[in-house]
C-alpha cells in the first residue's frame, strides 16, 4: 500500500559530484569511492582526492554491513518531518570496508541502541528518485 | 612588529539585555559598540578597523551603513561562534601589520525573542556535504551529543559528571546579576531534566537568550594613553574539525590543535594559566575542549571538572559568568568569553573575581563539534 502523505523531511540537493552516489541508492546499492592513484577511500563522494588532488577516481561497492560509530536517541527537532517522528535515532554508522556514514538506525527501539551495535542496511525509497541509506540491527 | 603582546584589548562592554523584543539586532551591536567605545574613552570617529559576523553573508556591509562606518580594513570571518575570538587575532594581526589602528569588534542577536530554536531548529540544504546529513535530521545538539556519546562509550564518562558542569556554570551565574538563570541547580535537578538528544539532557545545553557584546583593540603602545588598563593579546592559533574522508575521531577535536599551538606562542604553559573561558555550548563541550587544549588527558575531562575543579576557588576556573549554559547565549557566544576574560584581567570581577588573575585562555568553539567545527584559542595578559 502506498503511504499518500507527502514527504516532508530535506530531500538531498544532488550535485554533479553526487549524482552517481544517489543513482545507485535508488538501484538499491551503496557505494563509496577510491582514488585510483593513492588509494584513499573516501566519503561522501567527491570528485577530487582530498589526499593527493587526483580526479581519478574508482567507485567501489559496500556490503552495507558495518556498526555503530556514535548515535543520539533524538527528542527535540523542530523540522518539519522530523519533529512528527520523534523520538528517533541519528546514528554514524562505520561500515566495514570502513569509511563512516550519517544514518539513522531504524527497525529498532531507540533506547536498543548501542555503539559497537552490528548493522545492516536498508534502503528506504522516499521519493520516485530518491533513496536514503539506513540501518537496521542485523 | 611581532602579533603577540605588542596588541591590546582596551575596551570590553557586554550587552546586559537577555530578552529584547523591542530592539533590532543592528540596536545591539550600535549600543554595544557605544559601551566599547567609552570603555575604552576612544569615539566611533577613532574606528578604522571593522569586525564582526552573525549578519548575513554581506551583512558587515549594512552594518557599516547602519553605524556610517568607513573602515580601512574589515574582516566578516565566520566560522560559528567562535568568530568574535577569530576576529580579535585578526584585528591583532591587522594592527600589527598596520592594516589599521583601532579595531571595534560588534555582535548583537535577538534569537531568544525572535523564538529562534538555535540547537533543535534542524539543518537547512545549504553546502555540499549537507546532502548527505540533513536528510536524517541532524540537529545542532545531537551533533554535541554524539560527541558525549562516543565520550562516554570510550572512557566511562557519566551524565552525572557532566551534570556537575552545568551546576557549576550555574553557581557562577548565581554571581552575576545579569545572568539568565541564577538560581542555584543539582547534580540530580540536570539528570532530571527531560532528554533533548541522549545523552544530553535539557539543562546540558546553552540557554537561549537575546545579546550582544563589542571590543575596542589598539597597539600596546597607543593603549597606555588610554582609559583602561590593557590586556594584551600574548597568543592565538585557530584550527578547523571535520568529518573528512569519513574516518573522523569525534573526539579529536579543533581545539587540540589550536589550544597547544596558542600556548606555544604565547610562551606560557598550562600551569601559568588562571582561569579559562571555554564555550560551554553544552556541558560535554566545555569537558572535551578542556581534555583537547592539554589541561587533562583525554578520558580525565570528568574528573578534572568534578568536585568544584572549575569553580571560583578551584584549580582552574572557568567561564566565571555563568557561561552560555546560565548568562546568556544569542546564537554565537565567542565575544562573550572575550568580555568576561577581560574583566578577570583587569580585577573587575567583582565577588567572581580570580584572585590575582594575570593570565587567561579563551577558547571558542564554532559549529558542530560532531561534524564540522573550528576551534579558535586567545591567551590574553593582564598589566597591573
Amino acid at each position: 500500500m502506498t503511504d499518500a502523505r507527502p514527504y516532508k523531511k530535506p530531500l538531498p540537493r544532488v550535485d554533479e559530484e553526487s549524482r552517481g552516489y544517489w543513482e545507485a541508492l535508488a538501484r538499491h546499492e551503496l557505494y563509496f569511492q577510491r582514488c585510483r592513484d593513492c588509494g584513499m577511500a573516501r566519503f561522501y563522494p567527491r570528485a577530487v582526492c582530498p589526499s593527493c588532488l587526483s580526479s581519478a577516481t574508482e567507485w567501489v561497492r559496500a556490503s552495507g554491513r558495518g556498526t555503530v560509530y556514535s548515535f543520539t536517541v533524538t527528542q527535540q527537532n523542530q523540522t518539519a518531518g522530523f519533529r512528527e517522528e520523534l523520538p528517533y535515532v541519528l546514528a554514524m554508522v562505520e561500515l566495514e570496508e570502513g569509511p563512516r556514514l550519517v544514518t539513522n538506525v531504524i527497525g529498532c527501539t531507540p533506547g536498543d541502541v548501542r555503539i559497537g551495535m552490528r548493522v545492516e542496511i536498508v534502503f528506504e525509497d522516499v521519493t520516485a528518485e530518491i533513496t536514503l541509506p539506513k540501518f537496521r540491527p542485523a | 612588529m611581532s602579533i603577540w603582546g605588542n596588541t591590546a584589548v582596551v575596551g570590553a562592554w557586554e550587552h546586559p539585555t537577555r530578552f529584547a523584543p523591542h530592539m533590532t539586532p543592528f540596536q545591539i551591536h550600535a549600543e554595544s559598540a557605544r559601551g566599547a567605545l567609552a570603555d575604552a574613552g576612544l569615539t566611533i570617529r577613532d574606528v578604522d578597523g571593522f569586525f564582526t559576523s552573525g549578519v548575513g553573508p554581506i551583512g558587515l556591509l549594512s552594518l557599516c551603513q547602519h553605524l556610517d562606518l568607513r573602515p580601512d580594513h574589515v574582516d566578516s570571518t565566520s566560522i560559528g561562534g567562535s568568530s568574535f575570538v577569530s576576529h580579535c587575532l585578526h584585528a591583532a594581526a591587522a594592527i600589527a601589520a598596520g592594516l589599521c589602528k583601532v579595531a571595534l569588534v560588534t555582535y548583537g542577536s535577538t534569537a531568544a525573542s525572535e523564538r529562534f530554536a538555535v540547537g533543535t531548529a534542524g539543518l537547512v540544504m545549504g553546502e555540499p556535504p549537507d546532502q548527505f546529513e540533513a536528510p536524517f535530521g541532524p540537529t545542532v545538539v545531537g551533533s554535541y551529543a554524539m560527541v558525549a556519546q562516543r565520550h562516554m562509550h570510550e572512557y566511562g564518562t557519566t551524565g552525572a559528571e557532566l551534570a556537575e558542569i552545568a551546576v557549576t556554570m550555574r553557581r557562577h551565574a548565581g554571581l552575576n546579576p545579569h545572568a539568565k538563570y541564577r538560581e542555584p541547580i543539582t547534580v540530580e535537578d540536570v539528570l532530571a531534566s527531560r532528554v533533548i538528544s541522549s545523552p544530553l539532557h535539557l539543562l546540558d545545553c546553552c540557554v537561549i537568550s537575546d545579546g550582544g557584546g563589542a571590543l575596542v583593540l589598539t597597539s600596546a603602545e597607543r593603549a597606555r594613553d588610554l582609559a583602561r588598563r590593557p590586556v594584551l593579546i600574548l597568543g592565538g592559533a585557530e584550527a578547523v574539525r571535520h568529518l573528512g574522508v569519513g574516518r573522523h575521531d569525534l573526539l579529536d577535536i579543533a581545539a587540540r590543535q589550536c589550544g597547544p599551538l596558542a600556548l606555544a606562542r604565547a610562551g606560557v604553559r598550562h600551569d601559568d594559566i588562571d582561569c579559562c573561558m571555554v564555550y560551554d555550548s553544552y556541558t560535554i563541550t566545555v569537558l572535551v575542549t578542556l581534555e583537547a587544549l592539554g589541561f587533562c588527558k583525554p578520558g580525565e575531562g570528568g574528573a578534572f571538572c568534578a568536585g568544584g575543579r572549575i569553580g571560583l576557588g578551584g584549580a582552574l576556573p572557568v567561564n566565571t559568568d555563568g557561561g552560555g549554559l546560565s548568562s546568556n547565549h544569542p546564537g554565537m557566544r565567542g565575544i562573550f568569553l572575550v568580555i568576561e576574560a577581560v574583566r578577570q584581567l583587569r580585577g573587575d570581577g567583582g565577588q567572581a573575581q580570580v584572585a590575582d588573575a594575570k593570565l587567561a585562555l579563551v577558547h571558542g568553539t564554532g559549529g558542530m563539534l560532531g561534524q564540522r567545527h573550528s576551534g579558535v584559542t586567545m591567551i590574553l595578559g593582564g598589566v597591573r
